[in-house]
């Protein structure tokens, strides 16, 4: 437990010194969900209706733009290698770094979002909704994007690949993400579809690391 | 079973089996296509319900079936090719994907052509479609993760491990409609209470599904041999180029 945790800080600590990583992740989600009230007009009730899916879209893309960095650095300063020789099983790793990415990136877009759901004009149920929706399924994010990550570690275009690879498997996170929103908007209830948020996640957890971890041992041979 | 399979896997062998059965795949392609869209466009009735549209069915539902066929082939061939390090499996998995994505697109296709008059929309967001859209979009996935690398051994293994990921989507399909309350109609040819469509359908229907998998072996088969010979020439003209220009020791 000890390594891991030590790597966590590690990597969360290099992430806050380079303070810009965290703060572009969010000021890119800020301004593209304030794009769009100029897209498609300022009327309230449109933005409104929009604006779940709006804001977890965006979120998605914000989550992506930090995905590359994963192993990038380390892998480029060979400090990968040494990551993969520790005794500390490689797929925990992963989970140690999936978990600075998303204290680092995930988190600050989560307490983004209730500032932008007031700017939507979305109501206050829906803002709850939207943030318990978005702690449940931006950690998901952060797994299924380590996947992709790790296998496009070397690639040429590795930044373009990556968005291809990852964004349809976030799609079932999309849906009951968003499904939570206007079912608390429309005063259904939306536990069921926080509970599928959470089933995913609990899906991804042992799923994916594995999957990194495979994808980081090909890169590093 | 490991010692049967690893006899495939030389090379040479493949080629013996791959001329043997390739002149039957195409043969048995050509002849049950023939046979099929006959009886699909001619001779079997329209539907009571959907009329003449009903026809398009006779493309879609085999495409759609070939779809998730094909991606179970590269998972299989996927996970092979990572566990016993089967070069012959890469091969295949690598070459499935383009067919795959077209069968796919196909089935994509061909169910919005049906959906205008049927449904009165080109397209709609249910799962069982969306959930076959995201499979066209592993399929594109895998094509390109294959070739992002400049090391084509690498570029096969993160793929497979990609392949492996997404067959998580496989049962979603399948399922998509019995899950969720879909547009999409449930299944009607593989159920536990048997085939809920008529004889005179349900022919066409196996038989065109038949054609496309002759159809599919026929083409992996080109494609595998293509592409082996690509590899070979490859390596002829590497070596060509070393003995041309790393001149021979002097002593």
């Amino acid at each position: 437990m000890r390594p891991f945790l030590r790597l966590v800080r590690r990597d969360l600590r290099l992430a806050f010194r380079q303070a810009g990583d965290s703060a572009t992740v969010v000021m890119f989600f800020v301004l593209a969900v304030v794009l769009i009230p100029f897209g498609v007009g300022p009327e309230p009730a449109i933005l409104a209706r929009i604006a779940g899916g709006i804001i977890w879209v965006m979120a998605m893309f914000a989550a992506l733009l930090s995905l590359e960095r994963l192993f990038q650095a380390d892998y480029e300063d060979g400090s990968l290698e040494l990551l993969v020789l520790s005794p500390q099983p490689l797929a925990a790793t992963v989970v140690a770094k999936c978990l600075a990415h998303w204290l680092s990136t995930g988190v600050p877009l989560i307490l983004a979002a209730p500032l932008l759901g007031l700017v939507m004009n979305l109501e206050a149920d829906g803002i709850g909704a939207l943030v318990v929706a978005l702690a449940l399924g931006t950690p998901t994010l952060s797994l299924i994007g380590a996947v992709g990550a790790a296998l496009t570690l070397g690639a040429r275009r590795g930044g373009v690949l990556l968005p291809l690879l990852v964004l349809p498997l976030y799609i079932p996170v999309l849906i009951f993400g968003v499904a939570a929103v206007e079912a608390a908007i429309s005063g259904l209830p939306m536990r069921p579809h926080l509970l599928l948020l959470g089933a995913l996640l609990l899906a991804a957890l042992p799923l994916c690391p594995w999957a990194a971890a495979a994808g980081l041992r090909q890169a590093l041979e | 079973m490991t010692v049967s399979l690893h006899r495939f896997a030389n090379p040479a062998r493949f080629l013996k089996i791959a001329a043997l059965v390739l002149p039957w795949a195409s043969g048995l392609t050509v002849g049950l296509l023939g046979l099929g869209l006959y009886l699909g466009l001619v001779a079997s009735p329209p539907d009571y319900q959907q009329g003449e549209s009903v026809r398009i069915m006779y493309v879609h539902v085999p495409a759609a079936w070939m779809a998730m066929f094909v991606y179970s082939v590269i998972a299989v061939a996927s996970a092979t090719a990572l566990i016993w390090r089967h070069p012959l499996a890469d091969l295949v998995a690598q070459a499935s994907s383009p067919i795959g994505a077209c069968f796919t697109f196909l089935c994509l296709v061909t169910g919005s052509l049906w959906g205008k008059p049927m449904w009165g929309t080109w397209w709609m967001w249910d799962a069982r479609m969306t959930s076959v859209l995201i499979l066209f979009f592993l399929y594109l996935g895998h094509m390109s993760l294959s070739k992002a690398f400049d090391d084509p051994v690498r570029g096969a293994k993160a793929a497979s491990v990609l392949a492996l990921v997404g067959v998580v989507n496989l049962p979603i399909i399948k399922f998509s409609v019995d899950w969720w309350n879909t547009l999409h109609q449930p299944a009607s040819v593989m159920r536990l209470d048997g085939p809920t469509i008529d004889g005179s359908m349900l022919t066409p229907l196996l038989l065109m599904a038949l054609a496309f998998t002759m159809y599919y072996v026929a083409l992996l088969i080109l494609r595998v041999r293509a592409e082996m010979l690509d590899r070979k020439l490859r390596t002829a003209r590497l070596a060509a180029v070393d003995a041309a220009t790393v001149p021979a020791p002097a002593r």
